[in-house]
């Protein structure tokens, strides 16, 4: 199957990005990495030693993958401005993963405030994907500012609750001309396959992974969910009604 | 706004009353909830709920490794100065207490920097006694003009300022806040703080919100257990915890739960709060709050600290010195208080991995 995600000039045929946060050892995550086939890895630049002065992070990341570094712990368009340049000076690329959020309760993110961080660093020349709030409008303004994808939560950051936000998303995935990548709360396999048959281009899976008892054997999971997911949006799903049909149609005497 | 008039509304309650009145139904209920009222908190505070400590053990770890991982941030305190102009009844640094002071000079500010991050340590928090005079303003940002080459966090736990001295701190690259009301009980709390600045408790109480206005990233608050009853201060310091996430969404808010130990002035605690209760005050806390940060000092012993590590702790210390200077020149002056755990950064880092858990060192990067 030649079915490629373009972003940024990269072509990805794995749909499943994964995250580094809250795993138990780095080997871990790194088992984990390898088993989910991911392509594109976040990693938060608040826990990466740009000093290269401790176990680094990065060192246990498959060299294969394209690093997307986040701006975690910004809460304002200006410091994930400036946390996004520290990333790029500091050798990670120019992907940036832009997450503002000034809400420490919900973690939900600001979705004006990443509307200007992503016109700044698209003019900068990142390759910039904003995590949100599903909300039209606010992803035109991140196309319009030059957004490479736009990654929409599907309940808040953490709390593995599945796609509450699943009608907003699809409206999303309808109206927006760039890949919508489902960002957060993707709790199981099933969800992240719910996610890829309703047409999302790509699932980001952190803590349902890091936190599994076996995050390897998670990850791989995920891997196959998303791939099931993607078959069966691009196979064409059949439409569902709530009721089965009636066998005694009441209009089966209209035969011509 | 101010915690204060949460806390008028708090005094008066009958709290004895309340507590021994909640039964171990009421403690089922609300196991079984997934958002907790205060009412609900008080009962995971109740004696009722000694008899569900597992249940809440397990809800408690549950909750922390959802929303913070299996990791532990570590970090150390820096003592740069013991000068206070305080008398504190359980305090080493107080006033009344004699000893040679001291506070470091830019030099041994810096060697006390390198001693630390060679310990492999990233973050930390400058301390000193409550002296406007020795740790100034000017003094502590000419110290981050230092620390900044070593570490990418740092934190202050010093005498209370006003709100523009932390915006000038938080400007300097200081990220962090801590102050402990000490105790909630104002009537004690006047009692214990007999001489110097320190006994205006409404300007301690109101501290951790100027520092969240000022922009400090993290605030960390607590009472300092065995100077009241020890439910009725986690209940307090637990609503202060709540309303400062409530109202100041932008700041990590954190808090510790430090018990009295042995120091200078022989002060001797009001009363006696054991192992089992200082475990069922941190798990309701937990369960109340799920996103606070929770910090476990060396105050506490080796063994109890990593029997907790499990239970809701995100931060702890390791290799503290509590005495100015004391990480390249050791038993040199007084110490703050005395430690428990004093093992090292690599012992605790081991015993984290031995743990499942990854130790931390990095969280922040000053930008």
């Amino acid at each position: 199957m030649n079915d490629l995600l373009h972003i940024g000039g990269v072509s990805l045929h794995n749909r499943l990005f994964t995250g580094t946060g809250k795993f138990a050892d780095h080997k871990e995550m790194k088992k984990a990495i390898e088993s989910s086939q991911s392509q594109v890895v976040t990693v938060a630049l608040r826990r990466v030693d740009i000093n290269g002065r401790d176990e680094h992070i990065l060192n246990d990341i498959p060299e294969h993958v394209t690093l997307m570094p986040n701006t975690s712990g910004a809460r304002t368009a200006e410091e994930a401005i400036r946390i996004a340049r520290l990333a790029k000076a500091s050798g990670m690329g120019n992907w940036i993963k832009i997450e503002v959020i000034s809400d420490h309760k919900y973690l939900l993110p600001d979705n004006e405030e990443t509307i200007k961080a992503t016109k700044t660093l698209a003019d900068e020349g990142f390759v910039v994907l904003p995590y949100m709030s599903p909300d039209l409008m606010a992803a035109k303004r991140m196309e319009e500012a030059g957004a490479a994808a736009i990654m929409p939560l599907g309940s808040p950051i953490g709390s593995n609750r599945g796609i509450k936000m699943k009608e907003m998303i699809r409206i999303m995935i309808d109206e927006i001309n760039l890949p919508i990548i489902v960002d957060a709360g993707i709790g199981k396999p099933s969800e992240a396959a719910e996610a890829m048959e309703m047409g999302a281009d790509a699932v980001l899976v952190n803590t349902a992974i890091a936190t599994a008892e076996n995050p390897a054997q998670m990850a791989q999971a995920f891997d196959m969910a998303v791939k099931a997911g993607r078959m069966a949006y691009l196979s064409g799903l059949g439409p569902t009604t709530e009721k089965a049909n009636a066998s005694s149609p009441l209009t089966g005497f209209l035969t011509t | 706004m101010s915690f204060y008039h949460t806390y008028e509304q708090l005094k008066d309650l009958p709290f004895q009353e309340l507590f021994s009145k909640i039964t171990s139904l009421d403690v089922e209920r609300v196991l079984k909830k997934d958002r907790l009222t205060r009412d609900d908190y008080m009962i995971l505070l109740s004696p009722a709920a000694e008899d569900y400590l597992e249940e809440m053990a397990q809800r408690a770890h549950q909750l922390t490794v959802q929303h913070f991982g299996k990791t532990m941030q570590l970090f150390l305190p820096l003592y740069v100065s013991d000068y206070c102009v305080n008398t504190c009844k359980y305090c080493s640094f107080s006033v009344d207490n004699v000893f040679p002071r001291k506070r470091l000079t830019m030099e041994e500010v810096e060697q006390e920097a390198k001693a630390i991050r060679d310990k492999g340590i990233e973050h930390i928090i400058l301390l000193s006694g409550e002296s406007r005079m020795h740790s100034s303003v000017e003094y502590l940002k000419e110290c981050m003009t230092v620390l900044k080459k070593y570490f990418s966090s740092v934190g202050i736990e010093i005498q209370p300022m006003d709100q523009v001295d932390y915006e000038e701190l938080v400007n300097s690259g200081i990220d962090g806040l801590t102050v402990y009301q000490e105790v909630y009980n104002e009537d004690i709390y006047r009692e214990i703080h007999t001489k110097g600045p320190k006994r205006d408790y409404r300007y301690r109480l109101d501290t951790p919100e100027r520092g969240c206005r000022a922009g400090m990233r993290s605030v960390n608050i607590g009472a300092l257990l065995g100077l009241d009853d020890w439910r009725k201060e986690s209940f307090i310091s637990g609503l202060h915890a709540q309303y400062l996430q409530d109202t100041y969404l932008e700041t990590e808010i954190g808090t510790s739960f430090p018990r009295i130990r042995p120091n200078a002035g022989g002060f001797q605690p009001n009363v006696d709060v054991s192992d089992k209760n200082l475990v069922q005050a941190m798990l309701a806390l937990r369960i109340f709050l799920p996103r606070v940060g929770i910090t476990i000092s060396t105050r506490e012993n080796p063994a109890f600290r990593d029997d907790i590590i499990p239970l809701g702790v995100t931060k702890m210390s390791a290799a503290s010195s509590t005495e100015v200077g004391g990480y390249t020149n050791p038993d040199d002056t007084q110490s703050q208080f005395e430690i428990s755990d004093e093992r090292s950064v690599d012992e605790i880092r081991n015993l984290l991995h031995s743990k499942g858990y990854q130790p931390v060192m990095k969280d922040w990067q000053i930008i």
